[in-house]
C-alpha cells in the first residue's frame, strides 16, 4: 500500500480509539470536575461495561444485532446504578475527602474485578458485531464497524455537551462544580448531583466498553489500559474540561493510531506518557483546564 | 418567626456559639453587629444548615430547621447572601439568577420583580458573574437570594469594600423588602448605615447574643457600639 492510504488507514484506526476514549475520559473528567473524586475505579466500570456486554449478547443470542442494541441499553444503566450504589454505600460516607477517596475506589477496583472473575471468569470472549459490511475505499475496506463507533460516540458526546450546557441538570451539576456549599445554600441537593454525576461518570465508561467490545473482546482485567489513557488524556486537556478532554482525546487516539501503525504500540504509549510529562512540568492546569481554586 | 434557642455550633471539635438565643420578627430589619470573630458568619451559616449540629433548635414557622438537611433550609423560603458573595463565578448572571429560580419562587414573575430592583443587572444578563464590577456582583448577590422569594433575607456584611452610594441603594433595597414583608437580617460592622435602617439591633460577642436593642433607643454615642464593636 502507498504511503498516503496507509496514512488514512492510521488515522481511522486512531480516530475509533480516540471516539472510545473521548467516551471513556470524559467520564473520569466530570467526576472529578464535580466531585472532586480521582475515580480509580473508572476502568472497573468501563470493564464492567464490556462484561455486561457480553452477558446481554449470550443472553438474547440471535440476531446478534438485538443483542447489542439491547446491551448499549442495559449495560450503562446497570453500571450506572452500580456506581450510584458505590457512591452511596462508599464515597458518601467518607465525604468525599479527597485522599480517602482514592484508596476506597482503588478497593473498588478490587471488589469489581474480583466479582467479573467469579461470574464470569478468566478468559477473553469476543461480542460479535451487530452488523459487519465493509465500506470499500478506492484502496482498502474498512470495517463499517469501526465507522459506526465513531459516530455514535460523536452522537454521545454532542448529547453530553448538550445536557451540560443547555438544560437545568447541567447548569445545576455546573453550579455544584463551583461551590458545593452555596449550591447547596440555593436549594440544590448536592448528594443526588453527586450520586447522579457519578453514574452518569460510570455510565460513559460502559457506552464506550460496550462500542468497543465487538473490536476488541471482554476480559476481566480489560480495564487498566482504558484507566491509564483516560488519566493522560484529562491531565492533558485540563480536569473537568470537556473541551480539553475532547481534544486531548483526539490528540492521544491519533497520535497512538499512527504510531502504532508506523512504529509500535509501545512506542505510541511512550510518547503518550511523556507528553503527559511535558504537560504536568509546562502547564500544570492542562491544555483548557482552569486553575483550581477552591 | 424565625426563633433560635439555646444555639451551639461550631467547626469540628471548636465550638464558636454558645447558647445563643435570637428571635426575628416579621417585616423587620435586624442588624447584627459583633467584633471580628464574634460569631456573626457563623451563625448564619448555622441558620442555613451548614454546619454539623451541635444542639439547640432554630425554629421557623414551627419546623425544627435544624433537624432538615441543608438543601431544604432555602426551600423553607430563607435566602442568604453570605460573606463575600460566592457567586457561581463562571456562570452568567442569568444563570446564577436561574439557580435560585429554579428552587423556589415564580419563574419569569420573579425574574422580573427582582430585575427591577436592579436594572443594572438586566443590561447584563449574559455576563459572566465574576467580571462584573464589585458593586454589581453584590447586587446580583442579593438579586440571586431574591429569586427564591424569601422569607427572610439573611446578608452578611454585604457593604464590604462599597462606596457610599451602593451602601444606600442596598439600604433602600432592605426597606423596600421590608415593605413587602420580608423579615431581614443583616450583618453590619457600621453605626451609620446601621441606624440608618435598623428595627432591632442584636450584639454578638463570643458566640452568644449579648444585648438586643431597640433601633430608637441607639444613637451614634451609644455605649453598646463602644462595648461590643469597639468603634
Ligand atoms: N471553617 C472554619 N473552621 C474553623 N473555625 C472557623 C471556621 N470559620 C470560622 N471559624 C472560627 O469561628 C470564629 C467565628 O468566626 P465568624 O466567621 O463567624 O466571625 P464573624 O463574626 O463573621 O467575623 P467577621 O466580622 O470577621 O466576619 C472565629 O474564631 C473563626 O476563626
Ligand atoms: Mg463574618
Amino acid at each position: 500500500m502507498a504511503f498516503g492510504p496507509f496514512l488514512l488507514l492510521a488515522l481511522m484506526e486512531g480516530l475509533v480509539t480516540a471516539a472510545v476514549l473521548a467516551l471513556t475520559a470524559l467520564g473520569l473528567s466530570l467526576v472529578f470536575g464535580v466531585m472532586r473524586v480521582v475515580n480509580v475505579a473508572h476502568g472497573a466500570f468501563f470493564m464492567l461495561g464490556a462484561v455486561g456486554a457480553w452477558f446481554v449478547t449470550e443472553w438474547v443470542g440471535n440476531p446478534p444485532a438485538l443483542g447489542f442494541a439491547l446491551a448499549l441499553v442495559i449495560c450503562p444503566l446497570a453500571v450506572g446504578a452500580i456506581a450510584a450504589l458505590a457512591n452511596g454505600l462508599v464515597l458518601k460516607r467518607l465525604n468525599y475527602d479527597p485522599e480517602a477517596t482514592i484508596v476506597a475506589t482503588i478497593g473498588l477496583l478490587y471488589i469489581f474485578q474480583q466479582m467479573a472473575l467469579t461470574l464470569y471468569g478468566p478468559d477473553a470472549r469476543p461480542v460479535p458485531a451487530p452488523f459487519s459490511f465493509r465500506v470499500q475505499l478506492p484502496w482498502f475496506g474498512y470495517s463499517g464497524y469501526k465507522l459506526a463507533v465513531i459516530g455514535a460516540a460523536a452522537v454521545v458526546l454532542a448529547g453530553v455537551w448538550l445536557v451540560l450546557n443547555r438544560s437545568k441538570i447541567g447548569l445545576v451539576m455546573r453550579a455544584t462544580q463551583i461551590d458545593r456549599e452555596m449550591a447547596q445554600a440555593f436549594g440544590i441537593n448536592v448528594d443526588r448531583v453527586y450520586a447522579g454525576v457519578f453514574a452518569m461518570g460510570a455510565g460513559l465508561a460502559a457506552v464506550a466498553a460496550v462500542l468497543i467490545v465487538p473490536i476488541q473482546q471482554a476480559h476481566y482485567l480489560m480495564g487498566g489500559d482504558p484507566l491509564l489513557l483516560s488519566f493522560i488524556v484529562v491531565i492533558i486537556g485540563g480536569l473537568g474540561s470537556l473541551r480539553g478532554t475532547l481534544v486531548a482525546a483526539l490528540l492521544i487516539g491519533l497520535s497512538d493510531g499512527v504510531i502504532s501503525v508506523f512504529f509500535s504500540p509501545t512506542l505510541a504509549k511512550i510518547i503518550a506518557t511523556l507528553l503527559v510529562a511535558l504537560v504536568l512540568v509546562f502547564r500544570p492546569q492542562g491544555l483548557f483546564g482552569r486553575q483550581v481554586t477552591r | 418567626m424565625l426563633k433560635i434557642s439555646d444555639l451551639c455550633a461550631g467547626y469540628g471539635g471548636a465550638q464558636v456559639l454558645h447558647d445563643l438565643n435570637l428571635d426575628v420578627r416579621p417585616a423587620e430589619i435586624l442588624c447584627v453587629m459583633g467584633r471580628n470573630g464574634a460569631g456573626k458568619t457563623t451563625l448564619l451559616r448555622a441558620i442555613m444548615g451548614q454546619l454539623a449540629r451541635q444542639s439547640g433548635h432554630i425554629i421557623l414557622d414551627g419546623t425544627d430547621i435544624q433537624t432538615l438537611p441543608a438543601h431544604q433550609v432555602p426551600r423553607l423560603g430563607i435566602g442568604y447572601v453570605p460573606q463575600g458573595r460566592r457567586l457561581f463565578g463562571e456562570l452568567t448572571v442569568a444563570e446564577n439568577m436561574e439557580i435560585g429560580l429554579q428552587t423556589r419562587g415564580r419563574g419569569a414573575v420573579t425574574r422580573d420583580r427582582v430585575l427591577q430592583l436592579f436594572p443594572r443587572l438586566r443590561d447584563r444578563l449574559g455576563q459572566i458573574s465574576q467580571t462584573l464590577s464589585g458593586g454589581e456582583q453584590q447586587m446580583l448577590a442579593i438579586a440571586r437570594a431574591l429569586c427564591l422569594e424569601p422569607k427572610i433575607l439573611l446578608l452578611d456584611e454585604p457593604s464590604e469594600g462599597l462606596q457610599p452610594s451602593m451602601i444606600r441603594l442596598i439600604g433602600d433595597t432592605v426597606r423596600a423588602l421590608r415593605q413587602t414583608g420580608v423579615a431581614i437580617v443583616l450583618v453590619e460592622q457600621r453605626v451609620a448605615p446601621v441606624l440608618a435602617v435598623a428595627d432591632r439591633v442584636a450584639f454578638i460577642e463570643r458566640g452568644t447574643c449579648a444585648e438586643i436593642c431597640d433601633a430608637t433607643d441607639l444613637n451614634t454615642n451609644a455605649p453598646q457600639f463602644q462595648r461590643y464593636v469597639g468603634v
